[in-house]
């Protein structure tokens, strides 16, 4: 019995779908739980405040000391040395000094708290396709899969994009896996702890601009200290000064340590941003010509003022992760409203972008594909995973289309392999490196060139909605229950336990 | 255990990142989708859609200026406007939406909004075609 369905199957499937059936199947009690934001399931090692609208990494305690440090300074500097200098000198230097202040801190602010370009991790349907467009690409030779790369030509350079094994993506250039904040960062430049934040697309310009105004502000508080204990050892000598006011030594020092590593970081961030580069590039030597002597940096827009405006005053792309949408839940009868497009203004989050809940569905699909240990389900299970995993688990353990067996078993042996991987990749979560994915099942380098979609074999019809596209603002009520977890895994290993016997 | 809706099965149209990191689709059309639509009407709808996304992420005059202004104002200023690049965002959800209605549905396919994909795919939801199974 079909929920919904009218006999004209023919014509507008996708209308049929769109109906928006209650669901008396769900449990009632489901209705009354409080929604979830999404940043509560965030897959990666953030820390959020403020319900999802400040975004840290987790490793805070330096951040904490910067501000202190800034805070400090500044505090002793407009109670210790700006009233004398204003009297003696003239009052706009604590004008001055303030406004520099003050911009120093909003964009240390902004720089820590914002979301610095963090890729969305792959929903399961994704990460199953691509699986499955790799293990063609490997065929059968083998039992170890090779590290997966893909090639791409860019403004005549060759760029290799690897695959991020936890977020099971590849990675688009410039991007990198952030080993600290467990995540993939667009345009990932490093990851600062004084600021408390990986520096990504979304705040480069902000640390940038952090960093310079904190130049500035180190070498105005230094030379106007200096000025104020020489103006004062003009009247009582110097020791006198510095008995007058002990502040000043203390600033003095700070300044004086700061000033090298922050002015020598601004240059340094300063020549990036005018070849176009970041931080990581630079290290790794990417562009350099030492490398070969056709080696250039693709992305550089060929002249200094272009590269420096589109570094700073380019457009600032919205965040990608919907920090603050509800966690939607729904079955897959809830289908999409007409437009198939999740309510891009209806939301209430503030960015009001709904990525597909995928963090709901990655954590719940971790466990599952961990449960399976058989090679035969390595692939399904990453599909029905999904849609077991999915909170409506009146799910189609019962789909009218068998798995095709053929591809599936061809694919045993690179597949038996898969559950290892993300087994591995869920639960160490230890990455040597920041960016690069050493695994230990990898074998030396081979290029693959993805197959064309022709050559994939189809899907075995097993992909139902899992992954919530609809939300239809009408279909807020919580069908996500924490509580229900428990039975939820259950019901993911006894729908999994089935499938094998299918 | 009620037997699902109709869907058959996903299709990603992944990103193409031969002109770099701008936000660009693959223009091809993928296997599956062969005997649902035809192929000048998909590259038309992904063009188009590329075209939507350079847009958003031009470096113009528009962009620059908007970009200097919030840096004056301390960013404060984006409490009461939308960014470019989410202005630009609001019309692609429109067009997807438009598309779907006049185009894919009929043909039992759905578009998603790739930026509920975190701009990484474009998904195609092929609905199951029950008129033949039965």
């Amino acid at each position: 019995m079909h929920l919904g369905v009218s006999e004209s199957m023919r014509e507008c499937e996708y209308s049929q779908i769109s109906t928006r059936s209650s669901t008396p199947m769900e449990t009632p009690y489901k209705k009354k739980t409080p929604k979830r934001r999404k940043w509560e399931s965030f897959p990666g090692r953030n820390k959020f405040y403020c319900d999802g609208r400040i975004m840290m990494a987790k490793q805070t305690g330096v951040f904490y000391l910067t501000l202190v440090l800034i805070l400090a300074t500044c505090g002793l500097f407009f109670t210790f040395d700006c009233p004398f200098l204003a009297l003696q000198l003239t009052p706009i230097i604590p004008v001055i000094g303030g406004v520099l202040f003050l911009f120093v801190l909003g964009s240390l602010l902004r720089t820590s708290f914002s979301d610095p370009g963090v890729l969305p991790r792959a929903t399961p349907d994704e990460a199953a396709d691509l699986e499955r467009q790799i293990d063609v690409a490997n065929g059968s030779t083998g039992y170890r899969p090779p590290p997966r790369t893909k090639e791409v030509v860019i403004n005549g350079q060759t760029v290799k994009l690897k695959y991020c094994f936890t977020c099971k993506i590849f990675r688009p250039p410039r991007a990198s896996h952030c080993s600290l904040c467990d995540n993939c960062v667009e345009r990932f430049d490093h990851h600062c702890p004084w600021v408390g934040n990986c520096v990504g697309r979304r705040n480069y310009r902000f640390f940038y601009m952090f960093i310079l105004s904190l130049s500035f502000l180190t070498i105005f508080i230094f030379a106007f200290v200096i000025t104020h204990i020489i103006l004062r050892s003009h009247h009582s000598g110097f020791l006198n000064a510095l008995k007058d006011s002990p502040a000043s030594v203390l600033e003095v020092v700070v300044c004086f340590f700061s000033v090298w590593s922050i002015v020598g970081l601004s240059g340094f961030h300063t020549y990036l941003i005018s070849s176009n580069q970041t931080t990581n590039e630079d290290i790794k030597g990417s562009w350099s010509s030492k490398r070969g002597k056709d080696n250039y940096n693709p992305y550089s827009y060929g002249n200094i003022f272009t590269n420096c405006c589109a570094a700073l005053c380019g457009p600032l792309p919205p965040s990608l992760i919907d920090r603050r949408g509800f966690i939607q839940s729904d079955a897959p009868q809830m289908a999409p409203p007409t437009n198939g497009i999740t309510m891009y203004g209806a939301t209430q989050s503030q960015q009001s972008h709904m990525a597909a809940t995928t963090p709901l569905l990655q954590q719940q699909t971790s466990e599952p594909v961990i449960l399976t240990a058989s090679p035969e389900n390595g692939i399904l299970s990453g599909r029905t995973a999904l849609s077991l995993g999915g909170p409506c688990t009146s799910l189609p353990l019962g789909q009218p289309t068998p798995p095709t067996s053929t591809p599936s078993l061809s694919c045993h042996e690179v597949v038996d392999m898969l559950p290892i991987h993300t087994h591995t990749h869920s639960h160490a979560h230890t990455h040597p490196h920041p960016h690069n994915h050493t695994h230990p099942l990898q074998d030396p380098m081979a290029h693959h060139h993805f197959l064309t979609p022709e050559e994939v074999p189809s899907p075995p019809g097993m992909l139902p909605c899992g992954s919530p596209m609809g939300h239809s603002p009408t279909v807020q009520a919580g069908f996500y229950n924490p509580a229900s977890q428990d039975s939820l895994h259950e019901d993911s290993v006894r729908g999994l336990v089935k499938l094998s016997s299918v | 255990m009620r037997p699902q809706a109709a869907i058959a099965s996903k299709v990603f149209i992944q990103r193409d990142y031969t002109s770099g990191t701008m936000c660009q689709f693959q223009t091809k059309l993928p296997s599956e989708l062969e005997a649902r639509i035809d192929k000048q009407q998909f590259e038309e709808t992904v063009r188009t859609l590329n075209n939507l996304y350079a847009e958003a992420e031009k470096l113009g005059s528009q962009s620059f200026i908007e970009g200097c202004l919030a840096c004056l104002t301390a960013y404060t200023v984006f409490l009461c406007m939308e960014t470019h690049y989410e202005k630009v965002l609001k019309k692609i959800a429109k067009f997807i939406q438009e598309q779907n209605d006049k185009i894919y549905a009929p043909r039992g396919l759905l578009l998603t909004d790739p930026i509920e994909r975190g701009l990484r795919v474009i998904e195609v939801t092929i609905f199951e075609d029950r008129s033949l199974t039965r």
